[in-house]
């Protein structure tokens, strides 16, 4: 993940050698960021069974606690960061993105887990949303399926990162004309409408899966079904048929 | 539980219907024979089949099966699997919920997947998919739609709501409206239809 340098930041070797005789240097950016980046809630909703790794990592054993992201608020007007935990079904999609636009600025996505990256084992599916990406703009990327506890205090780690390196004056959500919300989409006679927002998100120009496999992504479903009468009429002989087969060989053998 | 002992129990209740052993299930050839049989199994003595564990559809190409699968709680034997077999084009077999209240979701849901209309069902609706939605997504020939390309309605949807849409999307979405076809999704083994 590529961030961009703050370029007001202190050295950081002067601030520690400053630090080291007892005087504290710091800018409002460090100090600002500091404060942001140690108190994230995250909202606390759950999809699938990522959502059960999310509550471990909040649990005593992995503490969330230690990186002030404790606060799992039950309302989005409260909450900084969206942990999309979980497989997004098409028919769930609207009302992630609508949970999203409530959301107050600055606003934060994880996707958790291989589900909510880009469908995952499901993305053959008729159901599954192929990513929320596909609709909001997500920050960390996390994979697995589902990622451990310790894969999603990485992830926040990485989005402390993050939040780090944005400064005060440049920040958007201070900006004028800053409307980060994004339009819900509606269900369909065949999926959701539209099938993808191209503001956010565009097609592949490399299917890697047919660069890799030689083949792109097919659905699941064969025309292919199984004969259950040619199986029971070819099982009934069967018990006979061997009869005489097997005496030649054994006294062969013999 | 034997086959051959429950289909020489129910010819001999209900002379003349048609029955059929498959693997080890028992097939009906005639659908509407299905609440009768069924009445008649959880209420006999022998087997008391108070419970309907499983009902579900299959799609075998040349026909759509519902399959049932009974227990009995009471004498703790299990499962005599029942099938029916339809046609695609008019799939009808009547409701079991007069026989067992669990068979209501069940139906719905075999319903929503295949498309097996049951009749008599007190809420016959869809249970998994939204309102509006078209076709029965577990069908062999269900057209999944392609989520890698836009189409026209789409394309309109993104107008009306202000957000511009780059000229090869849209170009290929007036594309498949002037040949009058879906961006259907790909199969394994199986060309895109020209």
């Amino acid at each position: 993940m590529a961030f961009t340098k703050n370029a007001s930041a202190l050295d950081p070797g002067l601030q520690s050698e400053l630090g080291k005789k007892g005087i504290v240097v710091t800018t409002l950016n460090q100090l600002y960021n500091w404060g942001r980046k140690s108190s994230i809630w995250p909202m606390q909703f759950g999809l699938a069974c990522c959502a059960i790794e999310m509550i471990a990592t909040a649990c005593a054993r992995y503490d969330i606690a230690r990186f002030g992201a404790e606060l799992f608020r039950a309302s989005p007007r409260q909450s900084d960061l969206m942990i999309v935990a979980g497989t997004v079904t098409k028919k769930m999609a609207p009302q992630v993105v609508r949970l999203y636009n409530q959301m107050a600025e600055p606003k934060y996505v994880i996707t958790m887990g291989a589900c909510s990256i880009s469908g995952g084992p499901f993305i053959d599916g008729y159901n599954v949303l192929r990513g929320i990406d596909r609709y909001i703009p997500v920050d960390v990327h996390l994979p697995g399926c589902p990622p451990r506890p310790e894969a999603l205090l990485y992830g926040l780690m990485e989005l402390q990162r993050k939040i780090d390196s944005q400064e005060i004056e440049k920040a958007e959500w201070y900006q004028k004309g800053l409307k980060r919300e994004y339009p819900v989409p509606e269900l369909g006679p065949h999926g959701l409408i539209p099938k993808f927002n191209p503001e956010i998100w565009r097609p592949r120009a490399v299917d890697h899966r047919k660069e890799r496999y030689g083949e792109p992504i097919l659905i699941g479903k064969k025309n292919k079904a199984p004969n259950l009468e040619a199986v029971t009429q070819a099982a009934a002989p069967k018990p006979q048929a061997p009869a005489t087969p097997p005496s030649p060989a054994k006294t062969g053998n013999a | 539980m034997d086959i051959a002992d429950v289909k020489s129990k129910l010819e001999q209740a209900f002379p003349g219907i048609a029955l059929r052993p498959v693997r080890d299930t028992l097939l009906m050839e005639n659908a509407k024979d299905i609440v009768k049989i069924a009445q008649f199994l959880k209420d006999s003595p022998d087997y008391q089949l108070d419970y309907l564990s499983s009902l579900t559809g299959a799609d075998y190409l040349e026909y759509l099966e519902v399959v049932y699968h009974l227990y009995s709680m009471e004498k703790k034997t299990g499962p005599l699997v029942l099938r029916v077999r339809v046609k695609h084009d008019h799939a009808q077999v009547p409701s079991l919920v007069s026989v067992y209240r669990g068979a209501e979701y069940q139906e719905r849901e075999t319903y929503d997947m295949y498309g097996v209309v049951f009749e008599n069902h007190p809420d016959p609706r869809r249970i998994f998919m939204w309102e509006g939605f078209e076709g029965f997504p577990l069908r062999k020939d269900y057209q999944q739609e392609d989520s890698e390309t836009l189409e026209m309605e789409d394309i309109e949807w993104l107008e009306k709501h202000g957000i511009p849409v780059p000229q090869d999307l849209s170009a290929k979405a007036e594309e498949l409206k002037k040949l009058g076809r879906r961006a259907v999704a790909q199969k394994p083994g199986q060309p895109e239809p020209e």
